[in-house]
């Protein structure tokens, strides 16, 4: 499981990297948000990952999940939501300032 | 347990909060609120720094659950220090606002509170997560102060900087999950006790998280080749959010201090000093280019963004020298540095609303209403920024020089800060000359902008001459927090073990 789950983080990071580098607000939108999925994924990771468990926590049982790094998902998830919305706002307002949705140029005259 | 530690925190979240409510009743009742706050945390911060000046540390319990579980809030003297600084700073550039620039766009005062808010808490917090927490607080803050008064130079500068620092933050996670996985705790003290104590299967883990988070330190603190960003944003950003944001790349700096002094210092096993070899070459590297970016600005306030990126450079360079003088050095040069820059971010606008449409281009052009005034200050300024005697720049990079001398890489530290002292010097004279002496024979036109503003930007100036003339005290707190931080054994008792071997009274019947 171990390998399955971290093959799809790297695909789900590449892809992300990829959409980043075309330097269009709207790739690049796409991109943060892919690059947010690869990293909640990975933080939960960092917990260990089992199967058939328990969700936070049951008498008699051996092995219980770790629950901080749920927590710090949890956080992960609401801080890239608001990002991610203030983001789509500042682009709206960009391409009306601007004229365009690109990312990398100089500011033209 | 001492609920001073939390203040710095909470007067911002509550004076935002009470903002927000208050945004009907008008500009006066709002100004109020925010100056009340800010001198509160000016108060609340030198209580800080004269408790902690003895060497006691302060440590807040939230929820009072035990150290390495819940969250802690540490006050020591570095901590103390940077406070009262950014405090200053607040106190100055909201004076500034207040005479109008808070009129340029709405719910100016939230934003600042809430920026202070996130600035204080990554001073205090002695918990990685919650340092990216407060991280994002004073990022959000700040994408929205540099959008403040809108306009196609900042919208586009605000779009770099959000997308950059998203980037960030997801590299930020993956650090803070690598070390997880390693080590099972975020506690700064718990982790120094278990970095130390890794085995060598667990140290690739950890040397990668430890780089990784000095990647994003280094995009905080501008650090060349990460720091592109930061010119463009800040020379066009409104006057009193660019001079706020002159301790926003302090925060990086002090971010990689802590985490390198405490976590991955020389005795952290494995992954003793991590960072180490990479602080010195990237300090050179960004002194260097910002230096020739300086040298090529033909606007005033993207003259002084290069000139914040290059006492970032400074900083980390010194701190690269890793000793505890050069650490006293670094703080010294940071105080210096952090006043005198935001000082002359609100002269550049002094400047550039008295030239009319000239504003602050270094070209022969419109005078200002008040040469004498403005022409001294930013001889003030531009003295403690270069490091000439006889103000406190001066002295810092004295001090600097002086902690350099027994290192190997002292012949760079050296020829780089030498040569970019005196470029920066030409490029600061050729700027003054241009703005005062050069200017053209039409009458003035603007009409001067009040005493509020000027007395703002003089406070911050006149910060490098009290730290000239106060040195010698200065310097002895510098020195004493440098000790304070090598000495990693008094933070991790004071966070972890003390509180196991007496609990605290509370305890025994709730709160």
């Amino acid at each position: 499981m171990e390998a399955l789950v971290s093959v799809l983080i790297g695909i789900i990071t590449a892809s992300a990297v990829y959409l980043l580098l075309r330097a269009r607000i709207f790739p690049v939108l796409l991109g943060l948000s892919l690059l947010g999925y690869a990293v909640n994924i990975f933080l939960f990771a960092s917990g260990r990952l089992q199967l058939a468990s328990v969700p936070l926590v049951e008498h008699g049982l051996a092995q219980l999940p770790d629950p901080l790094p749920q927590a710090l998902v949890l956080t992960a998830i609401v801080i890239g939501f608001a990002m991610t919305a203030f983001l789509v706002v500042l682009a709206l307002r960009a391409l009306h300032e601007l004229g365009d949705d690109q990312l990398d140029g100089g500011d033209k005259p | 347990m001492n609920h001073l530690v939390v203040l710095p925190v909470l007067i911002p979240l509550l004076a935002g909060a009470l903002l927000l409510l208050a945004g009907r009743a008008g500009k006066a009742v709002e100004r109020s609120i925010g100056l009340i706050a800010t001198a509160a945390l000016l108060l609340v911060a030198l209580l800080l720094l004269s408790r902690v000046s003895a060497g006691e540390l302060l440590v807040y319990y939230g929820g009072n659950w035990p150290a390495p579980y819940g969250i802690v809030l540490v006050v020591d003297r570095l901590s103390a220090l940077m406070l009262s600084l950014a405090a200053v700073l607040a106190l100055a550039s909201l004076l500034y606002a207040i005479s109008g620039d808070d009129r340029l766009g709405p719910r100016f005062h939230v934003l600042f509170q809430m920026q202070l808010l996130g600035i204080n808490g990554a001073f205090l917090t002695g918990d990685l997560f919650n340092l990216f927490v407060f991280f994002e607080i004073l990022l959000i803050a700040s994408y929205a102060l540099q959008l403040h008064g809108g306009g196609r130079a900042r919208v586009r500068a605000a779009l770099h900087i959000v997308v950059l620092n998203l980037v960030g933050s997801a590299i930020f996670l993956i650090a803070i999950g690598a070390i997880y996985a390693a080590t099972g705790t975020l506690n700064l003290a718990d982790l120094a006790v278990k970095v130390a104590a890794a085995s060598n299967e667990q140290a690739g883990l950890l040397r990668a998280g430890g780089l990784l988070l000095l990647v994003v330190f280094a995009l905080k603190a501008a650090l060349i080749p990460l720091g592109f960003w930061l010119p463009p944003a800040y020379a066009a950003a409104s006057a009193p959010a660019a001079a706020l944001f002159a301790i926003m790349t302090k925060v990086g700096v002090y971010a990689i201090l802590r985490v390198h002094g405490l976590v991955f210092g020389p005795d952290a096993g494995a992954a003793a000093s991590l960072l180490t070899p990479w602080l010195l070459p990237v300090g050179l590297l960004t002194v260097v280019v910002a230096t020739f970016g300086v040298l090529a600005s033909r606007e005033l306030r993207r003259l002084l963004a290069h000139l914040v990126v290059l006492s970032a450079g400074t900083l980390i360079l010194t701190l690269g020298l890793d000793s505890e003088a050069a650490t006293s050095a670094a703080l010294y040069y940071a105080l210096n540095s952090t006043l005198v820059g935001g000082g002359l971010f609100l002269l550049a606008d002094l400047i550039a609303r008295e030239r009319g449409e000239a504003q602050a281009r270094l070209d022969r052009e419109q005078a200002v209403a008040r040469p004498a005034l403005l022409g001294t200050l930013f001889f003030v300024g531009a003295v403690g920024v270069a490091g000439l005697p006889p103000l406190a720049g001066f002295a810092a990079k004295l001090y600097i020089l002086q902690s350099a001398f027994l290192h190997t890489a002292a012949s760079w530290v050296f020829a780089v800060l030498l040569l970019s002292g005196l470029l920066v010097m030409v490029a600061l004279s050729r700027a003054g000359s241009a703005l005062f002496w050069r200017s053209g024979d039409t009458a003035v036109l603007q009409t001067a902008s009040g005493l509020l503003p000027a007395a703002a930007t003089t406070l911050l100036l006149s910060g490098t001459a009290v730290l000239m003339l106060g040195g010698g005290a200065a310097t002895a707190f510098t020195q004493a927090t440098a000790a304070q931080l090598a000495d990693r054994s008094t933070y991790i008792d004071a966070v972890i073990v003390n509180q196991a071997l007496a609990p605290s009274p509370h305890r025994k019947g709730g709160f």
